[in-house]
């Protein structure tokens, strides 16, 4: 594989969209499976349900270095039940796991801001955990122009 | 590599306030996905953990994995009872810790 570095090949422009893609195809990406098995493993035995979560990303992200990602859980952080953990996963990155919030109820609201990698369009899935027994779930798909890892 | 993090939140608030914090930390977030110009992977080195603590208890804790961007940011609430200090603490793989404080008067 011929060694392209991220920023010769943003300034070889739109062409190099192809090589730099080849030069990805090297590394290890990860299956939906790969994020499946992250998400049980956060999980355990218990059923997510859908909603509650929210997720906010740009619909299209152009440069998948630094994408802003917002997550919100709409859940009371009260002493004896709140939101303790949220994992962020991106299916199609090469590391399905991307960030692991976790609360407490100091954390006043469920809610965290920070700023990701996403190697391709691809779906990013949140997963949230109360001290209640409560998980839940939702996901959202990301279109990214450029990736945003190896290259 | 001491970088200089920076903080936003503010100085003052009521009690029972939900406040805003962010927080960003200069850091090349290396992924250890990227190929060198020999061909050979550039090692991981990222900030795995970031910590907020208020008066010694947490508030806010992130494990972060590779696909954080760099200069890791981190945007996130607290609420306030009584005056004090928060700190921030960063952990790099290699070890190295990067803390921060900021007072915060509750009235």
């Amino acid at each position: 594989m011929r060694p392209i570095s991220r920023r010769r090949a943003l300034a070889l422009g739109a062409g190099s969209a192809a090589v730099a893609a080849l030069a990805w195809s090297g590394n290890a990406k990860a299956t939906p499976k790969d994020a499946a098995e992250a998400i049980a493993k956060f999980t355990g035995d218990k059923t997510a349900e859908k909603g509650k979560i929210s997720i906010e990303l740009p619909e299209i992200a152009e440069n998948g270095n630094t994408v802003p990602l917002k997550v919100s859980v709409d859940a009371p952080m009260q002493a004896d039940n709140y939101v303790s953990d949220i994992l962020v996963i991106a299916d199609g990155n090469p590391l399905p796991r991307v960030v692991t919030f976790r609360f407490t109820p100091m954390s006043g609201k469920a809610v965290a801001s920070t700023r990701i990698r996403l190697a391709t369009t691809e779906n990013i899935i949140a997963v949230a955990k109360t001290t209640g027994g409560q998980v839940f779930t939702g996901q959202k798909l990301v279109k990214v122009t450029i990736g945003g890892c190896g290259g | 590599m001491a970088a200089t993090p920076r903080l936003k939140l503010p100085s003052q608030a009521k009690k029972g306030d939900i406040i805003e914090i962010k927080t960003l930390l200069p850091h090349p977030m290396e992924s250890g996905q990227r190929k060198g110009k020999d061909g050979k992977p550039i090692p991981r080195k990222i900030i795995n953990k970031f910590v907020c603590t208020f008066n010694g208890k947490p508030v806010f804790t992130a494990d972060l994995e590779p696909a954080v961007a760099a200069n890791p940011y981190m945007e996130f609430f607290a609420k306030v009872e009584e005056s004090g200090t928060f700190k921030f603490t960063w952990t790099d793989d290699d070890g190295t810790v990067t803390t921060a404080e900021q007072k915060i008067t509750v009235t």
